[in-house]
């Protein structure tokens, strides 16, 4: 078992033996999951606190679940609506929780670099759930579990992103997980929504659908985050659709077993086809939901160790 | 009261000479130059410079003091202790205070307030009432109580039928005006250069081509209007055309760039360190090396710190939050001299981008080693290494992006106007 790691801050920071390890941790996780009780006590008497300076439904459920699964006492603190209305700072805040000795921070906020910012400043361990348009490291290894477990492999695929890549953590987190296990990656977007010098991060970008999904074996729809948007940069949804949204003339273009993929919520009519996204044959939406569970529980529980043994050693004196 | 420094490396930049010689002082003015073992005249108090560089201080046009209104960052005292111990004998500052300089009233306060600073201290005056860009101020009165430029700081006058009435106006009075050349709808909220390393880190950013934009917009007013315009800053290659062809279609223009654009790059910011964030941002090593280039050729005038004191709680903030930024009166001179070790720039060229252009663009005296200039001098040693630690800085703020770096160029002794400013040993 290789994980090094003491905080989850990104992918980037992952070695790909790393990678693996947690995934193969999350596929016992997966079987745990599925059981009738799922309890295990990798976070027995430890604290975990979910602070989300950004509004989040589904990320924060999942990691909620995920630590009450592993026996963590877990408690949701909505930043966005307390203290930082007062005028606290950010390091203030972390400061705060971190004097009441928690052992797990998940952190979300709306700012790139925040929670790195954070993690220097606290003495527990520190899982970043999306940062700004930074990066979302839980996102992108339970999008890569979930691959794994549809293709039965997670090297040597075509794998293509589409959608609001320059707005989006998630694509970010994707890219740089995918290029670690050597895939070879395709955007697909309009202009306006692509991040600048893509074209020297080893990828290659497609503005035209139909040629990027050729032959690709999964194909990774990215939600169209209006409400990131300065507006302007698409003209209107139902161009958007006809141009970039999945349905099936498009995706007959891709390999014949390909995958969808959509890290959720869905704007159904605007970057995919409402059908597409409901076909068990193809869609493996839901698994991502379920996969996401298992892979932060993973996460937890490897940091978690770390924690322990880390504070096992300054406990006996040894320099860390 | 007679000076003689002996056993000296003057540096002249007027002359474009690098020379061992020894330099002459009488009541705060040079008398002269001689041979490095020149006897001294009698009462002479005789400063034996051991080989060191002497050279002219350095003006460093573009200080943020905080006076009025952030006292805590930055007083005119700690600023001008920050100068002395730099090197740098002319503080030109900038009028984006809080208020800021944009009346007669305020004005004559700072300039008040200027006498606690041991360096000479000259203002600039906002171009704008309450730096708003839409209406201007009293150019004249505060040209007549000794505002040397007029400028409205890193904010943009977006109202272009205004600016050319500004510059119209203070063509009239043979006014300077000092722009910031960028397209600020472009530029808005960017914290970085756009490219990989910005969207990597998901850092929002800014195209070079609005720097070219503001410019060519700029240029374009001055072409229209006759008025004497100085750019703050030049930091992209893209740039450099508009530049060339406005000076040789005979256009009183001029243009500066800081010793961080020509020192650092944008992977400098590396891990969020938001002591790198700048406005504008650190640009790519194709473009820094570009810009060094342009300071050599002359095409760039001016290199100066743009001193902009930040406290902690600024900059202790997520990258795109924090204030941007950083203080550099006592750096400058040090990092200048990376681009004498290692860009290849002799330091007559240096001394004219730092000490002697700045003079002459602002219509000042100093800058030069000739007879009659004021003796304001800095004594160094070109090649003394050290690491610096931001918490020995003298200004009260301590936001430098050289912290914990290892410099070259240490600062033994300044004079203003032939006293001894700054260093007890000779």
């Amino acid at each position: 078992m290789t994980f090094r790691a003491r905080h989850l801050l990104g992918i980037d920071h992952l070695a790909p033996d790393e990678i693996v390890t947690l995934l193969d941790l999350a596929e016992d996780y997966v079987a745990l999951n599925r059981r009738t009780v799922k309890h295990a006590d990798a976070l027995e008497g430890m604290t975990q606190i979910n602070m989300f300076f950004e509004n989040s439904t589904r990320t924060q459920a999942s990691f909620e679940l995920a630590g009450k699964r592993l026996g963590a006492d877990v408690m949701n603190m909505a930043v966005a609506q307390s203290s930082v209305k007062k005028g606290e700072t950010l390091i203030d805040t972390a400061l705060t929780l971190n004097a009441m000795q928690p052992d797990l921070l998940v952190v979300r906020h709306p700012h790139s670099g925040a929670v790195n910012l954070l993690a220097e400043k606290v003495n527990c361990a520190v899982i970043n759930a999306g940062d700004g348009r930074h990066e979302h490291p839980t996102q992108a290894l339970l999008d890569a579990l979930t691959i794994r477990r549809a293709r039965g492999r997670l090297q040597r695929l075509t794998v293509a992103i589409c959608g609001d890549i320059a707005h989006s953590r998630v694509a970010r987190s994707n890219l740089i997980l995918l290029g670690k296990m050597e895939n070879r990656i395709r955007l697909i977007g309009p202009r306006t929504l692509m991040p600048a010098g893509a074209a020297e991060m080893g990828v290659e970008i497609f503005e035209d659908m139909r040629a990027g999904l050729k032959g690709a074996d999964v194909v990774m729809m990215l939600r169209l985050q209006r409400e990131r948007m300065d507006g302007g940069f698409i003209p209107s949804e139902r161009e958007y659709y006809h141009r970039w949204g999945l349905d099936a003339d498009k995706l007959a273009l891709a390999a014949p077993d390909a995958i969808v993929m959509h890290p959720g919520p869905m704007n159904r009519g605007v970057e995919i086809d409402g059908t597409i996204a409901d076909d068990i044959n193809r869609s493996v939406i839901q698994d991502q939901v379920e996969m996401g569970v298992a892979v932060r529980m993973a996460a937890l529980d490897l940091l978690a160790r770390n924690l322990r043994a880390e504070r096992g050693r300054a406990a006996a004196g040894v320099m860390v | 009261m007679i000076l003689h420094f002996s056993n000296a490396r003057l540096i002249d930049p007027e002359a474009g000479t690098d020379t061992p010689g020894s330099l002459l002082v009488r009541d705060g003015r040079i008398e002269g130059t001689g041979a490095p073992d020149e006897a001294a005249p009698e009462g002479a108090t005789v400063i034996d410079c051991r080989g060191r560089t002497l050279a002219p201080g350095l003006i460093d046009w573009g200080v943020k003091i905080g006076e009025p209104g952030e006292r805590h960052k930055e007083s005119f005292r700690s600023a001008g202790m920050a100068a002395a111990a730099g090197g740098v004998t002319t503080v030109i500052a900038r009028p984006d205070t809080a208020p800021p300089i944009d009346t007669p009233e305020a004005l004559e306060f700072v300039t008040r307030r200027a006498a606690d600073a041991p360096v000479n201290i000259r203002h600039m005056a906002a171009l704008t009432k309450a730096r708003e860009g839409r209406e201007m101020v009293e150019i004249g009165f505060l040209t007549d109580l000794g505002a040397v430029a007029f400028t409205d700081g890193v904010r943009v006058v977006s109202d272009s039928k205004l600016l050319s009435r500004c510059m119209s106006y203070a063509r009239g009075l043979d006014a300077l005006i000092v722009g910031h050349p960028q397209e600020a709808g472009l530029s808005k909220g960017a914290a970085a250069t756009s490219g990989k390393f910005a969207s990597l880190y998901g850092i929002p950013a800014v195209s070079p081509m609005a720097e070219v934009m503001g410019l060519d917009r700029d240029l374009s007013l001055v072409a229209m209007t006759g008025c004497r315009w100085h750019a703050d800053q030049i930091t992209v290659a893209a740039a450099l055309p508009a530049l060339r062809r406005a000076r040789d279609a005979g256009l009183d223009v001029t243009a500066g760039i800081s010793i961080h654009h020509l020192t650092l790059n944008e992977f400098d910011v590396g891990d969020y360190r938001t002591f790198f964030r700048f406005t504008p941002p650190l640009r790519s090593e194709d473009d820094r090396q570009a810009m060094v280039q342009a300071v050599a050729e002359g095409l760039i005038d001016v290199i100066a710190s743009f001193h902009t004191p930040q406290d902690e709680e600024s900059k202790r903030l997520p990258f795109e939050a924090a204030a941007p930024g950083a203080v550099g009166l006592q750096t400058l001179l040090p990092a200048a001299m990376r681009l004498y070790h290692q860009g290849g720039l002799s330091l007559p060229q240096l001394w004219r981008a730092l000490s002697l252009n700045p003079a002459q663009r602002l219509g000042l005296e100093a800058g030069r080693l000739s007879r009659g200039a004021p003796a304001d001098l800095v004594l160094f040693d070109p090649d003394a290494p050290f690491v610096l630690d931001r918490f020995a800085l003298l200004s009260k703020s301590k936001n430098t992006p050289f912290d914990g770096a290892r410099m070259e160029g240490r600062v033994t002794g300044t004079w203003v106007a032939g006293r001894r400013v700054f260093g007890g040993e000779p």
